[in-house]
C-alpha cells in the first residue's frame, strides 16, 4: 500500500508551521546580534496563553493574539535584563526556557481536556476538495498562510529596505551603528520583542490548531528545533521555510511510511535533520573565509554604549 | 527541558534535608517518581490519582511526595537520591527507564523501599516490581476493534518496540482477528511516551492509511482529537479519557494502581513489605475497562464484556493455542497459554501481523 504524497505535504506544512513562525522570530532576533535561547519558554507560554484564552473568550482570534502578547512579554524580560542589565545572553536565555515552562505548568492547572470553539477556514470547503491542490493550497488555517507571508515580509524587509539595513548593521558591528547614531538596544529591543510574539503564536497554533488541547510541556523540543533551524538556514528567510517544510516533512513522512507498513530506519531519518544542522555549524566554525555562510558578527556580544 | 518544576520540588525537596531527623511516630514518608506531568491526563494522571486515593486511605498517618517530568536515566538517580536522603521510607517509581536508577540506588538505601513500575530487575531486598497486565485490557479493545472497523484497517500508536507494548499489540490483534479474520493492523512508532504533535500526527498517517479504529500506547489525548475531527473512533489509554465520550472514546484501558498503593503503604507500616513481583490484571482490579459507550452496538458490548469477565475469572488467557510466531513457526499448541516469563520478554508478533518490530 503506498502513501498519498498530497496528504504528506498538507501534513507536513501544518506540522512545519509552529517552528517556521518561531524560527523566523528568531532569526530576526539573531540578524540583530542577540541569540535568545528562551525560544521554548515564549513557544510553551504562547502555547497556555492561548489555549486559556480561547477557552474563555471562545475566541480563536482572541487566543492567537493572547499567545503572541504572552511571548512578547516574556522576550521582554529577556531583553530587559539582557540590553539593559548586561547579563549573559546565553545563561539569561536558558533561564527563560525554563521559566516558561514552569509558568505554563502554573498557568494551565485546570485547564487539559477542555474544549475549543472550532476555528475557522479562510478558505471555503469546496476549495479543499479540489483535486492535488485544494488540500495542499487551500485546506489550511490562517495562522499558517500567515507564516508563509511573514517569511516573505522578513525577507524583503531585510533585504530590500532601509529598516532591514539598519537592523543588519545593528547585528554585525554594535559599535559602527551607535557610532552612526542609531539606537543600538531600542532596535534590539523591538527585534527581541518580535521573537517573542513570532515565538508565542507558534505556541498558540500548536494548542489552539493543531493539537486543541492544553497538556503541560506540549512544545516538547519545538522550540530547541526551532533555534537550530535558524542555523540551518544561515540566517536566509527562504531557507527558513524550506528548513521548516524538511524538518515537518521528515516527521510526517516517516510516520506515514510506517503506517504504510515500509520498514524503514526510523531513528536515521529521525536525526538526520539535526545531523545537518551539526554539520553546518562544523563548517561554520571549520574557516573563517566561510563568513559568506552569514552569522552576524555581533551574535551574542554584550553591547555597552562608549561615548 | 521540562526540569523547571522538578527543580522546584527537587529544591523544596533539598529544604526538608534540614529538618531533624524522622521520629518514630511522625508519618510515614512515601515518594512518587513520575515521568509525565500529572495533567497529562494519561499514564502519569493515573498514578497520581492513585496516590492521592492512598492519602486520602491513610489520611495524617501517611505523607506523600512527588516529582513529576524526572527523565530517564542519570537524573532519575539524582532525584531519588534526594528523595531517600530526607527522609523517604517508601519510594515508587513509575517508568520503565527507572529501572537501573532505581537499582542503584536502592543498593545505597538498605532501609528505604523502592518499587519499580514495569521493569524486572530486583537487585537488592528493598527492591520491589509490579505491573498490569494491560494486554487482558488489549485484548478486550481488540476484539471491539475488530468488530467494529469497516475499512478491516485498524491503527495502533506504539511509544517504543519493548515487551509491554509488543504483548498489547499482539493481544488486540489476536482478539481482533478473532471476529473479523479480514482485520489488518498498522502499526506507527512514535518513539515517545509523550508528545502531543507527534501523536497527532501519527494518528493522522494511520487516518490517511485508510484506519477506522485506532489503539494508542501513547499518553495524551492529541490522537483523540484528530480521531474526533476524521470520525474514527478509538479507546482511552491508562486513563478514561471520558471527556472524549461517547465518540471517538468509545471505551478505554484504566489503569487502577490504588489498591496496590494502599496495600504496600500498609506493608511497610506493619513491618510487613518484603521483596517481590506483581502482576495484576481484570481480575485484581489494576485494570479497568472504561465505559463502553452506546457507539457500540449493544450486542458488541455484550461480547466484549463476557470477554473481560472471562478473562478476569482466568477462563479465558489472551494468549491461548494454536498461536504461530510472524514467521510462521509454532508457538503455542492447542490449548496452552502462555507463560509469564515469555510475555514478560515478548520480542516477537504473533502470525498475522505484517508489520515488523524495528530493532
Amino acid at each position: 500500500m503506498g502513501i498519498d504524497p498530497v496528504t504528506v505535504i498538507a501534513a507536513l506544512i501544518v506540522a512545519s508551521t509552529p517552528i517556521l513562525l518561531a524560527a523566523i522570530g528568531e532569526m530576526v532576533v539573531e540578524k540583530t546580534g542577540v541569540l535568545n535561547l528562551g525560544v521554548e519558554g515564549m513557544m510553551v507560554t504562547g502555547a497556555v496563553m492561548g489555549f486559556v484564552t480561547t477557552v474563555e473568550t471562545g475566541s480563536p482570534t482572541l487566543g492567537f493574539v493572547a499567545g503572541m502578547a504572552s511571548g512578547m512579554a516574556l522576550s521582554l524580560i529577556f531583553g530587559l535584563l539582557t540590553q539593559l542589565l548586561l547579563s549573559n545572553q546565553v545563561a539569561t536565555g536558558l533561564a527563560l526556557t525554563l521559566f516558561g515552562l514552569g509558568l505554563s505548568a502554573l498557568l494551565g492547572v485546570g485547564y487539559p481536556g477542555a474544549t475549543l470553539p472550532p476555528v475557522a477556514d479562510p478558505f471555503p470547503a469546496a476549495m479543499a476538495d479540489i483535486p492535488v491542490l485544494g488540500p495542499i493550497l487551500f485546506g489550511h488555517s490562517l495562522v499558517t498562510y500567515l507564516s508563509v507571508v511573514l517569511v516573505a515580509a522578513v525577507w524583503f524587509v531585510l533585504g530590500f529596505t532601509r529598516t532591514g539595513l539598519i537592523i543588519r548593521a545593528v547585528g554585525e558591528n554594535h559599535d559602527a551603528a551607535h557610532a552612526l547614531g542609531y539606537k543600538v538596544i531600542r532596535i534590539r529591543l523591538m527585534a527581541i520583542m518580535f521573537g517573542g510574539a513570532c515565538a508565542g503564536l507558534g505556541g498558540a497554533f500548536l494548542s489552539i490548531v493543531r493539537v486543541q488541547n492544553w497538556v503541560d510541556g506540549m512544545t516538547a523540543g519545538a522550540g530547541w528545533i526551532a533555534l537550530a533551524l535558524v542555523v540551518f538556514a544561515s540566517w536566509k528567510p527562504w531557507r527558513v521555510l524550506l528548513g521548516a517544510y524538511l524538518f515537518g516533512g521528515i516527521t510526517a513522512l516517516q510516520l506515514r511510511l510506517q503506517a504504510a507498513g515500509i520498514s524503514i530506519p526510523v531513528e536515521i531519518l529521525s536525526m538526520s535533520p539535526y545531523v545537518i544542522t551539526i554539520l553546518v555549524l562544523v563548517i561554520m566554525s571549520s574557516d573563517r573565509s566561510r563568513a559568506a555562510l552569514n552569522a552576524p558578527a555581533a551574535l551574542g556580544k554584550v553591547f555597552h554604549a562608549t561615548g | 527541558m521540562k526540569t523547571f518544576t522538578k527543580l522546584m520540588t527537587s529544591g523544596l525537596l533539598a529544604l526538608g534535608l534540614a529538618a531533624p531527623a524522622v521520629a518514630q511516630d511522625d508519618p510515614l514518608q512515601v515518594g512518587f517518581v513520575y515521568v509525565g506531568s500529572i495533567g497529562d491526563l494519561g499514564w502519569t494522571h493515573e498514578h497520581d490519582q492513585s496516590r492521592l486515593a492512598m492519602q486520602e486511605h491513610f489520611g495524617d498517618a501517611v505523607e506523600t511526595t512527588y516529582v513529576e517530568n524526572v527523565p530517564e536515566g542519570a537524573d532519575a538517580e539524582r532525584v531519588l537520591t534526594q528523595m531517600a536522603l530526607s527522609g523517604a521510607d517508601l519510594i515508587f517509581t513509575t517508568s520503565f527507564g527507572y529501572m537501573d536508577p532505581t537499582n542503584n540506588v536502592a543498593a545505597r538505601f538498605p532501609n528505604v523501599m523502592f518499587e519499580h513500575a514495569t521493569g524486572y530487575r530486583r537487585d537488592t531486598p528493598n527492591m520491589s516490581t509490579y505491573s498490569a497486565r494491560f494486554y487482558e485490557g488489549r485484548a478486550v479493545m481488540g476484539h471491539i476493534a475488530g468488530n467494529m472497523t469497516e475499512s478491516n484497517i485498524v491503527g495502533y500508536i506504539g511509544s517504543y518496540p519493548i515487551p509491554e507494548v509488543i504483548r498489547g499489540i499482539n493481544s488486540a490483534f489476536i482478539h481482533a482477528r478473532a471476529v473479523n479474520p479480514d482485520v489488518e493492523f498498522r502499526v506507527v512508532w512514535a518513539y515517545t511516551w509523550f508528545d502531543p504533535a507527534v501523536e497527532a500526527e501519527a494518528a493522522q498517517a494511520l487516518i490517511d492509511q485508510g484506519a477506522d479504529v485506532i489503539l494508542q500506547h501513547t499518553d495524551s489525548t492529541a490522537p483523540m482529537t484528530v480521531m474526533q475531527d476524521a470520525g474514527v473512533i478509538g479507546f482511552g489509554q491508562a486513563s478514561d479519557m471520558g471527556q472524549f465520550a461517547p465518540t471517538p472514546r468509545v471505551s478505554a484501558i484504566i489503569d487502577n494502581w490504588a489498591p496496590y498503593y494502599i496495600a504496600r503503604t500498609q506493608a511497610v507500616m506493619d513491618g510487613t513489605w518484603e521483596s517481590m513481583d506483581t502482576w495484576g490484571g481484570i481480575g485484581s482490579g489494576m485494570v479497568r475497562i472504561g465505559e463502553m459507550t452506546d457507539a457500540i452496538p449493544a450486542e458488541v458490548r455484550a461480547s466484549a464484556q463476557a470477554l473481560a469477565d472471562s478473562i478476569a475469572s482466568g477462563e479465558h488467557h489472551p494468549f491461548t493455542g494454536p498461536l504461530n510466531r510472524q514467521d510462521g513457526t509454532p508457538w503455542l499448541a492447542e490449548g496452552e497459554v502462555a507463560d509469564d516469563g515469555t510475555l514478560a520478554g515478548m520480542d516477537f508478533y504473533v502470525e498475522g501481523i505484517t508489520a515488523e518490530i524495528p530493532n
